[in-house]
């Protein structure tokens, strides 16, 4: 699993712990203007179309995890390697698909969406 | 069962005490404005806050409960500590950066944000006093559980003492340290349980030849169940009533926690939203380690101490943990295991006090008594004057709840999280439409269900484990209301939002934005 690293900052470098609030507080027609601009409409889409099926892909294969050992104990119980059967295995897999997500959530993330909420963010509170 | 030597258990827990009061006491000397008090100055990087959310999240119930239920009925604990990790995936994929960037104090900044502020704040503070409520409770039970196991106190008084001490410390970390050293002590907590458990478990594989196949092998010999611990429903199997009650159990699990107050606040704690996904990245790899941990020691216990004698001991499955320790590294190891114990109940106590006290000063007092007029410095006196009340409460309340069951108050305050918290979260922050109603609607709608099924419930009368065992007025089959209630809270949420015409665009715009870019955001503070 990567490691966040602590010298890599958020873009303007702004969360450094000693910088206050010093910043501009956008205007409510500039969020608005933000909100319909194309950029935006990026963002959105981009973290969307990655969130909302992860969120339901690793819903249902935790589901099918939890019903699977309540209502199909006799195919779970079936052993693969030594004692380990295939039961215990997809709860091995749970952790592992967990980790995988994460990290897979956090390449997307740094890629797709932290550039754009950066660029955005830099025009409404401005430049320091 | 062998308790060890209860002097070296209690000296080492006060050692505990006195090097965290220390750090406590230094840094609370920068803690002086009401951001301080509440979010520590927002200086905290990604990976303390996560290692935070781990000392706040792998409680004493988690620790001692899922080694025990893995020494005693294999399987099933491991499938009941999965829902307890995958369920941080919720809060990375949709909650954790948003609520960082649109909130200052507490959920219900972010869950007001948009509609009208005092009758969401005062759901939301509902819903986040009753739910530490019950966490609270089962903390506070779990130490007196753990007095007559690992002290060796058995009469009452001794144990109602026990847990005043804990009470009086737990009041003493918020009023010096506020959201600043609680963070510390949690830290501090989390990786000494995680260093001891990582530590037993290298132990018993090293012992092993690194082979958990052979662990397994082992376990199976001395249960007298046998092949059975490696196979589900050793646990929850009894009848159809208990299988259901236990994917109910499932469905509390994955959607509570990112509903649970005391998590949500701790997201306030770092300087930025990339930080604060930070954060749950550490804490998904520690909370991870340790399930693979306990999964390991569970089943070690089972052939080192036997199903049989933990049944038999003090405190039943509970005592798993500290009588591995106690065969592996004899007293010294129980007494570090033992202290590490307590010193989990004093952390996630003092994460709770700080969130319901942050919750009645910032969202009752303030916004809705006093309509947001009140000033920050009178704002965090209540704070502070709220965690004396609150702590004196669950001292109570703990002594009253000494014979509970712990696991199952910790499932139900991750109900009410799942059923009343986390639906109008997910809508504020994803639905453009949802509004004032929805929102209100969703938050009683879910508290008041999962509390009615629960009181109605075989966990309330009608069973000989139940809390009132002479009386019997359940109806509700189940032991978990989630499956009912969790629905419930998402569809009271839409039918509420589509029967009330308001809505706010401008107010819509600016939460969306900020959610997403996180502009206009606190930041880091100085002084």
């Amino acid at each position: 699993m990567t490691q966040p690293d602590p010298q890599d900052r958020p873009p303007g470098g702004d969360a450094r712990p000693g910088l206050t609030t010093g910043l501009r507080q956008p205007t409510a027609a500039e969020l608005r203007a933000v909100q319909a601009s194309e950029d935006f409409g990026r963002l959105r889409r981009s973290f969307r179309v990655f969130a909302f099926p992860m969120t339901a892909a690793f819903f249902v294969w935790y589901l099918s995890y939890v019903l699977l050992s309540t209502y199909a104990g006799d195919l779970l119980s079936v052993d693969v390697v030594g004692n380990l059967n295939i039961g215990l295995l997809f709860g091995l897999a749970q952790f592992a698909t967990t980790f995988l997500i994460t990290w897979l959530y956090i390449r997307h993330a740094n890629r797709s969406l932290d550039p754009i909420a950066g660029r955005l963010r830099t025009e409404l509170e401005g430049d320091e | 069962m062998d308790v060890g030597n209860p002097w070296l258990n209690i000296g080492i827990f006060l050692v505990f005490v006195a090097v965290t009061l220390v750090i406590v006491v230094r840094v609370s000397r920068t803690t002086r404005s009401v951001g301080d008090f509440y979010h520590g100055g927002r200086g905290f990087s990604g990976r303390q806050n996560g290692i935070a959310i781990a000392g706040d999240y792998l409680s004493a119930a988690s620790f001692l409960g899922i080694v025990g239920a893995v020494a005693l009925y294999g399987y099933d604990g491991l499938l009941y500590s999965v829902g307890f990790l995958v369920a941080w995936l919720v809060a990375l994929l949709l909650v954790a950066e948003p609520l960082r960037n649109t909130g200052k104090y507490t959920m219900a900044d972010v869950l007001s944000f948009r509609m009208r502020q005092r009758p969401v704040r005062t759901a939301a503070a509902t819903s986040t006093l009753a739910i530490t409520f019950f966490y609270l409770l089962a903390q506070m039970a779990g130490a007196g559980a753990l007095v007559s196991l690992l002290l060796g106190v058995d009469s009452r008084a001794g144990q109602s003492f026990v847990i005043a001490v804990v009470g009086a410390l737990m009041i003493l970390y918020v009023m010096i340290g506020g959201m600043k050293g609680t963070t510390w002590v949690q830290i501090i907590k989390a990786v000494l349980l995680i260093a001891a458990v990582g530590v037993m478990t290298v132990w018993i594989m090293a012992a092993n030849g690194f082979n958990l196949s052979a662990v397994l092998g082992r376990a199976v010999d001395a249960h007298p169940d046998g092949e059975a611990i490696l196979e589900p429903m050793l646990q929850y199997g009894v009848s159809d009533t208990t299988k259901i009650g236990f994917v109910s159990l499932a469905v509390a699990l994955v959607f509570g926690a990112a509903g649970l107050p005391h998590v949500l606040m701790r997201f306030y704690t770092v300087p930025s939203a990339k930080e604060a996904r930070r954060s749950v990245v550490w804490a998904i790899a520690l909370i991870g380690f340790f399930y693979l941990c306990t999964l390991v020691l569970g089943y070690a216990a089972t052939y080192l101490v036997g199903a049989d004698t933990i049944r038999n001991a003090p405190g039943g499955s509970n005592a798993a943990a500290p009588a591995l320790a106690y065969e592996l590294g004899g007293t010294l190891l129980l007494g570090i295991v033992a202290a590490v114990a307590f010193a989990t109940i004093l952390a996630v106590v003092a994460g709770l006090t700080i969130t319901a006290s942050a919750s009645f000063a910032h969202d009752v007092y303030n916004g809705v008594l006093k309509h947001g007029k009140a000033s920050p410095e009178k704002e965090v006196k209540v704070a502070r004057r709220t965690a004396v009340v609150i702590g004196a409460i669950s001292i109570v309340g703990g002594i009253l709840a000494a014979e509970q069951n712990v696991a199952f108050l910790v499932s139900l305050a991750f109900a009410i999280a799942a059923s009343a918290n986390l639906p109008s979260i997910l809508y504020s922050l994803y639905w453009k439409r949802f509004n004032t109603r929805g929102s209100t609607w969703s938050i009683y709608g879910g508290l008041l269900s999962a509390l009615v099924l629960i009181t109605f419930s075989p966990v309330v009368s009608g069973s000989e484990t139940a809390m009132i065992p002479g009386a019997d007025f359940a109806w509700f089959p189940l032991t978990n209301p989630a499956i009912i209630s969790v629905p419930l809270g998402f569809f009271l949420g839409w039918l509420g939002t589509i029967t009330s015409g308001e809505h706010d665009d401008v107010k819509h715009a600016e939460m969306e934005v900020r959610s997403m870019t996180g502009a206009g955001a606190e930041r880091a503070v100085t002084h």
